[in-house]
């Protein structure tokens, strides 16, 4: 059920990457997506796919498991660069099929778009793979406070986020459980006809939002026995650090966008 | 049905770095018509094993048979179907799975999936109703509407209404008040001795798998720990203790007693007024003897 797309998916670990401040990494990322379209030389692009295969080699995930889970997305990244070879028509013809040309321009096209792309979603599933949600939305929360002073309610979204992130794998294992009892009980989600399949989901649909509202009561009113009036005051549980390794990572990429801007061609 | 494990294995999420033995080369032979208790820690692989008596989950190596019913990790029965209506689960708090707006047509879901004709499923669900010990006025009220352990009445007997061959029970009588926990296991005892079913109790509760069970299962960290007749088995105290389990209430008591008087009473899963009565008896003698 969960194996197919590892986008999202934490694999604990101790490596450098993962012990980064959260911060640090949403913020190198935000700016590699910018700096990725910089790259327009082989040796740009190198620069790149050097950056991109170092962090993932540092977070030492093992890498058949990171590529298995990008799957799904192989799948585009084919579908641009056929799009490509197709479309574009620069350079020199190298072959004709069926009436199509392909030109040698749209070849490294093609290349270029999909290692753009590639490089785009591995950083970012390295991100999920590294920092646990509730990390991601500690930094997002830290990194949104300037807002509050237009009065945008920065800590209601972040709570609203953690218990989201919080509820999922507890709702996946509720329909786990509850679907196991009604396929004990006769239900079949796999076979026959599309309508069957369609009236099959009923039976798990109705406890499962039944479970939710009641989980959903429950832990407002844990919240209120405990005093919680909302973030006004309120103390965190895990601060955030920026460390010396934080720093290190900051001006590395730095010298990696410099190292950009002068190797490619203007 | 008899049910065979043969060297079973179960590996939740193969192939990734949540790979984790959740069975481990697991074999025993439950024979049609026994009471069964499978006892274990938590985390012990019980919902595993349970989860392969209705085909709901393959075993990764080994070799599953409930009945004709033959489980691999490539080869599944044809009839799916007809393995679930025999082999009926009651899952821990199972008063979650109900659905339908009424109790009447939450009970006859089960039968229903599973091509019983209307008039066989009127019949059933008036029988079964009685049985669990629901009122009959209740089968027109929405299941929401019902206490807690009303709707953990309903949900066994919507299991119940399929007329399985062998059932099994995940705790349940976890979070029932101590009558309704007796009386809900003296209704599985009796339903096990009138129909012959073949019955799996999975507990910690040591004193329901003494009272209930001819046969004991223990499971530690998805291996067979120790297997055999529950007098002899829930005995080894020491043995038990290494897997973070005890010896039943009327176990440590005879302990104590023998410790304190010298005099040794044999455990043969005696009620408590009949050792009550052998106790008198050894009192007795000893006060002779002086």
């Amino acid at each position: 059920m969960n194996n197919a797309l590892i986008i999202g998916q934490y694999v604990p670990g101790e490596s450098l990457v993962h012990r980064l401040d959260p911060r640090t990494k949403i913020t190198v990322i935000f700016f590699f997506v910018f700096i990725v379209f910089l790259a327009n030389s082989v040796i740009s692009y190198s620069v790149l796919i050097a950056f991109a295969l170092t962090s993932m080699f540092t977070t030492r995930i093992p890498i058949r498991y990171i590529l298995k889970g990008l799957m799904p997305v192989w799948f585009l990244i084919i579908f641009t660069f056929i799009l490509h070879l197709i479309v574009t028509n620069k350079g020199t013809v190298l072959i004709d099929i069926l009436g199509f040309s392909i030109y040698s321009g749209g070849v490294i096209q093609g290349f270029a778009i999909s290692i753009r792309f590639f490089l785009l979603i591995l950083i970012t599933s390295l991100l999920t793979l590294t920092t646990t949600p509730i990390e991601i939305t500690d930094a997002i929360e830290d990194m949104l406070d300037p807002l509050k002073k237009i009065r945008f309610p920065v800590h209601e979204l972040a709570l609203m986020m953690s218990i989201s992130l919080r509820f999922i794998p507890t709702l996946m294992q509720e329909t786990d459980k509850i679907s196991k009892a009604q396929a004990s009980r006769g239900v079949d989600f796999r076979t026959g006809p599309l309508k069957e399949r369609v009236k099959a989901v009923v039976p798990l649909l109705v406890p499962l939002f039944v479970s939710a509202f009641k989980r959903a009561e429950e832990l407002a009113m844990a919240m209120e026995a405990r005093g919680y009036q909302g973030g006004e005051g309120r103390t965190k549980l895990r601060e955030l650090k920026l460390g010396k390794r934080d720093l290190i990572v900051f001006i590395l990429f730095m010298i990696i966008t410099a190292a950009l801007f002068l190797t490619r061609n203007y | 049905m008899d049910i065979t494990f043969n060297n079973v294995s179960y590996i939740y999420q193969k192939n990734t770095p949540f790979a984790h033995k959740a069975i481990a080369n697991l074999s025993f032979y439950i024979p049609s018509g026994t009471f069964t208790a499978v006892i274990g820690h938590t985390g012990s692989g019980k919902s595993t094993l349970i989860q392969h008596l209705n085909g709901l989950v393959r075993p990764s190596e080994g070799e599953v048979m409930i009945g004709n019913y033959r489980l691999t990790r490539d080869e599944k029965p044809d009839n799916m179907r007809m393995l679930r209506n025999r082999v009926g689960v009651v899952f821990q708090y199972p008063e979650h799975q109900l659905f339908e707006e009424t109790v009447k047509k939450d009970i006859a879901f089960g039968p229903k999936n599973f091509n019983v004709s209307q008039d066989d499923i009127e019949n059933r669900v008036r029988e079964i109703t009685s049985q669990v010990g629901l009122p009959e006025e209740l089968l027109g009220r929405s299941p929401f509407d019902l206490s807690g352990g009303q709707m953990r009445r309903v949900a066994i007997a919507g299991v119940l209404a399929a007329k399985p061959d062998v059932l099994v029970l995940d705790e349940p009588t976890a979070g029932l008040d101590p009558r309704g926990q007796h009386e809900m296991m003296d209704m599985f005892t009796d339903m096990h001795k009138q129909q012959g079913l073949t019955t799996i109790l999975v507990t910690h509760s040591m004193e329901d798998a003494v009272k209930y069970a001819d046969h004991v299962i223990i499971l530690n960290e998805g291996a067979k720990y120790m297997e055999g007749r529950p007098e002899e088995v829930l005995t080894q105290r020491e043995a038990l203790h290494h897997v973070q389990l005890d010896v039943p209430e009327m176990v440590q008591f005879i302990n104590a007693f023998s410790e304190k008087f010298g005099q040794k009473i044999p455990y043969h899963r005696q009620s408590e007024a009949e050792l009550a009565s052998e106790i008198r008896q050894v009192l007795k003698g000893a006060g002779k003897d002086e």
